[in-house]
């Protein structure tokens, strides 16, 4: 009786010590560098690193919601951002917060450059190197790869930054509703 | 080649005029009649052109002409190596006199760099260099000729005709459309009643460069004058064959053309040059033949003149670049007499209204559609979707609109997306049929446009967050460099206190020393100043040499020296104006004891008013300005956020 009880206890025991070492080996066999929720969330958020939502940058929010922060910190991406990190994290989906600011047009950086003076702190501020110059030298905005962040216009000594909505053109226009009323698109023949 | 009907079968049943159906599709009334009856007409030549210059899909060309220029009918205006640009050409000879942005022919009617020609009324054309040997030239030749030409497919989408000529897939099946399926339209119709001796050349020319095994020329079976034309132009070519198509709309499509006549599906994300067959616009192949045979490059094209409202519509030859009111007044539009005036370019089906008159014809205008009051309804309210999937037994492409419609509105994209919005070509079939008044095509072109924009959105999203990570690793680098250095010359310090052994009350001493002997030389030149005078005499000689070298430099480089001086006094000048102005800024702070924000205001207005005065005593003044007026910004910033600080 006494020898199926401690060969039952025995097997367990090793069948415990086998499964401890494979999970022990597959935690270091494939361990996760980065937290994938992270990543998940950073790939939701706009990259404009703007920091409106009161971190340095997108990945750092990312960091925080995965950690439980509010979803509706991020301005630039707005409804559809919130939208879909709802989604993401199980949550409910809430209007933005207005302390962090408010959803706005897409817009980009424009420097008057005769006013420029080339100090370079705009250089310094903006988060993806959109801004081309040197020192005492004008300076200028590489629109395509502005995200429009906001950053580069409180350090500008002089003001001469100005956030300008991009302009619409036949390719990024999109059909509006408001139009269809007055026969927008012609879709029907009287017979 | 497998996968679908074997090329044998398709001549079978092309030969026994079985062909085969595309799904859905509607039968809307033709109206065809209205400008179909009168030969096409010259238009009168429009005194002023606006030549647009993008004009199909595809890239910008660079401008080679400017304003003040004087042109020829036919000059090239905009010229590219990019592959998908198509040039430009003066539609008559005049004078450029703008250059600018004007209203475009799009929906949307948002301004597009446009070329504006003041005709002189001669209409000299260029010299034309045609290639009436074309079946000895290179293929190349004839594709840059075509190019050049400015030829982009002339159906509507606006495909450059080299790009698609370029073709290097096995072909089967070279399709010629000329089914002009689209109510009211009739300039394909007409074109190959009166021209197809030039259509048939202009086939001949893209048989030549393609090489297809069969040439098919589809008709709609509602124009027979036009069937008749074609196959007379054509019955002396073996491999060319002209086929009567049953008339549903939309049967010219190009998919749905393919599928009618060889049963063929273009795949979903592919080309119909996946399934062995290329299709041109009869319109396309008459300006190909006017391209090689004659040199002629497009400035002209048959444009329908349609609809009750007015007196006479017709067909025109019209220039590219003609107002769109021009072509209506000579097809006798009066506007006034229109309760709604209402403008369409293109059908019925798949135009759009024009936001404006002054737009221009353009390369894939085939049709301005005016309307009587009661020809076209208004759209009614929508009402909701009662799910009786007409619109799906409608479609041509065998989606479902219903649910496309559905989470289009919900903005549900991705559901959208698995639904195959993107297959859809917004024919307006399932509109047409819809109960509800939905307006179907509508909802689709903003999830379309939507879900463009959120991938463009993405991909830049991505640019950004790279852009953003090497920033960062380059600062952390930086960072780290600096520290690194910092470090090593730490150590080396460390190293030489412990290498020189007796430590650092030695060198204190030295310190001391030498500290006490510099005191004791200053002491001395001070006693002995005539000494000083000497030694500086001596050590003169030097600089001077200098300074001749210098005044050499000067004499060359002089404007620029004295610039350089100028700005540096205007520097000081500005600094000295700066300091009285802080002084001044601040004894206003000390009297009246105003709020900030009206300091910051008032200083600036201080510097604003005191920098003309000294510029009058200046001559580089412009520099000055500019500086006093960067230093007054910056002073009036501080102020503000001075204030925002106190506050």
């Amino acid at each position: 009786m006494m020898s199926y009880f401690s060969l039952a206890v025995l097997a367990v025991a090793v069948l415990a010590v086998i499964f401890g070492l494979i999970l022990g080996y597959a935690s270091i066999k494939f361990k996760v560098q980065s937290d994938p929720l992270v990543d998940q969330i950073d790939n939701l958020l706009p990259q404009t690193q703007c920091g409106q939502c009161g971190y340095p940058g997108c990945r750092p929010y990312a960091e925080a919601v995965a950690n439980g922060d509010e979803i509706n910190k991020c301005p630039p991406g707005g409804e559809s951002t919130i939208k879909d990190l709802a989604d993401l994290m199980g949550v409910e989906a809430k209007p933005l917060s207005a302390a962090h600011g408010v959803e706005d047009v897409k817009k980009v950086a424009y420097i008057r450059e005769d006013e420029c003076i080339g100090c370079t702190k705009c250089i310094q501020a903006c988060p993806v190197d959109a801004i081309l110059g040197a020192a005492k030298q004008m300076h200028t905005i590489i629109i395509d790869e502005c995200t429009g962040c906001d950053l580069c216009v409180e350090p500008c000594p002089v003001d001469c930054i100005d956030m300008v909505p991009l302009q619409e053109t036949s390719q990024n226009w999109k059909w509006k509703f408001s139009q269809t009323g007055t026969g927008d698109i012609p879709i029907r023949t009287v017979q | 080649m497998s996968a679908f009907t074997d090329f044998d079968t398709i001549m079978e049943r092309l030969a026994s005029r079985k062909l085969w159906d595309f799904p859905g599709g509607v039968r809307p009334n033709g109206q065809k009649a209205l400008s179909n009856t009168h030969p096409i007409d010259q238009m009168p030549l429009p005194k002023t052109l606006f030549v647009p210059l993008k004009q199909h899909i595809g890239v910008d060309a660079d401008l080679i002409v400017k304003v003040g220029d004087h042109v020829k009918r036919g000059q090239p205006l905009t010229e590219s190596h990019n592959p998908f640009a198509v040039p430009v050409h003066a539609s008559s000879s005049g004078t450029i006199t703008e250059i600018a942005p004007k209203v475009s022919a799009h929906p949307s009617g948002i301004n597009e760099l446009t070329i504006v020609i003041e005709t002189d009324g001669r209409d000299h054309p260029v010299k034309y260099t045609p290639i009436a040997d074309y079946l000895n030239q290179e293929r190349a030749c004839l594709i840059e000729a075509i190019c050049k030409a400015g030829i982009s497919g002339m159906g509507g989408a606006g495909f450059p005709t080299h790009v698609k000529s370029n073709n290097v897939k096995p072909l089967e099946f070279l399709i010629i459309n000329g089914v002009e399926c689209e109510p009211y339209i009739s300039a394909d119709d007409r074109l190959m009643r009166e021209h197809a001796w030039q259509i048939r050349q202009g086939i001949d020319i893209l048989e030549h460069l393609l090489s297809p095994k069969q040439v098919i020329i589809a008709i709609e079976d509602n124009k027979p004058e036009a069937f008749k034309t074609m196959s007379l132009a054509c019955q002396h070519q073996t491999s060319y064959q002209v086929v009567s198509i049953p008339t549903k709309y939309p049967a010219g499509g190009e998919k749905q053309l393919i599928q009618v006549l060889t049963s063929r599906e273009v795949p979903s994300d592919g080309l119909p040059v996946d399934v062995g067959c290329l299709m041109y616009n009869v319109g396309t192949c008459f300006a190909v033949s006017d391209a090689i045979i004659e040199g002629k490059p497009l400035t002209e094209r048959v444009v329908t003149l349609t609809g009750k409202a007015l007196s006479q519509p017709k067909n025109v030859w019209a220039r590219i670049g003609t107002p769109v009111s021009d072509c209506l007044q000579a097809a006798g539009y009066e506007p006034e007499k229109q309760p709604y005036p209402n403008i369409i370019m293109g059908g019925p089906m798949m135009g759009f209204t024009l936001k404006s008159a002054q737009c221009p014809i353009v390369k894939t205008t085939n049709c301005l559609l005016a309307p009587a009051k009661r020809e076209l309804p208004t759209l009614e309210q929508e009402k909701p979707c009662i799910r009786c999937s007409a619109c799906a037994d409608a479609c041509p492409v065998s989606l479902l609109p219903q649910q496309l419609f559905w989470y289009s509105k919900s903005k549900e994209y991705e559901l959208v997306e698995d639904y195959n919005l993107f297959d859809c070509i917004e024919c307006g079939a399932c509109a047409y049929v819809c109960p509800s008044e939905i307006p179907l095509v509508h909802y689709y072109r903003v999830a379309k446009a939507d879900i463009r924009q959120q991938k463009i959105d993405k991909e830049k999203s991505e640019k950004a967050k790279v852009r953003f990570e090497s920033r960062k690793a380059r600062l952390l680098a930086e960072k780290k460099a600096r520290e690194e250095k910092h470090r090593l010359a730490a150590e080396a310090r460390k190293k030489a206190m412990k290498s020189d052994g007796s430590g650092a009350k030695d060198k204190i001493a030295a310190a001391l020393a030498r500290a006490k002997a510099k005191k004791a030389q200053q002491a001395m030149k001070a006693s002995s100043p005539d000494k000083k005078e000497d030694l500086s005499a001596n050590e003169n000689p030097i600089p001077s040499n200098n300074a001749v070298a210098s005044s050499v430099a000067e004499s060359k480089h002089g404007e620029n020296k004295s610039d350089k001086i100028a700005a540096a006094v205007a520097r000081a000048k500005a600094k000295k104006a700066r300091q009285q102005q802080e002084a001044k800024a601040n004894g206003v702070n000390a009297e009246d004891k105003k709020p900030q924000p009206q300091n910051g205001a008032s200083s600036a207005g201080d510097a604003g008013t005191e920098t003309p005065a000294m510029d009058t005593s200046n001559s580089d003044s412009d520099k000055k300005k500019k500086i006093a007026a960067a230093i007054a910004r910056a002073k009036a910033k501080k102020a503000a956020q001075q204030k925002n600080n106190d506050t």
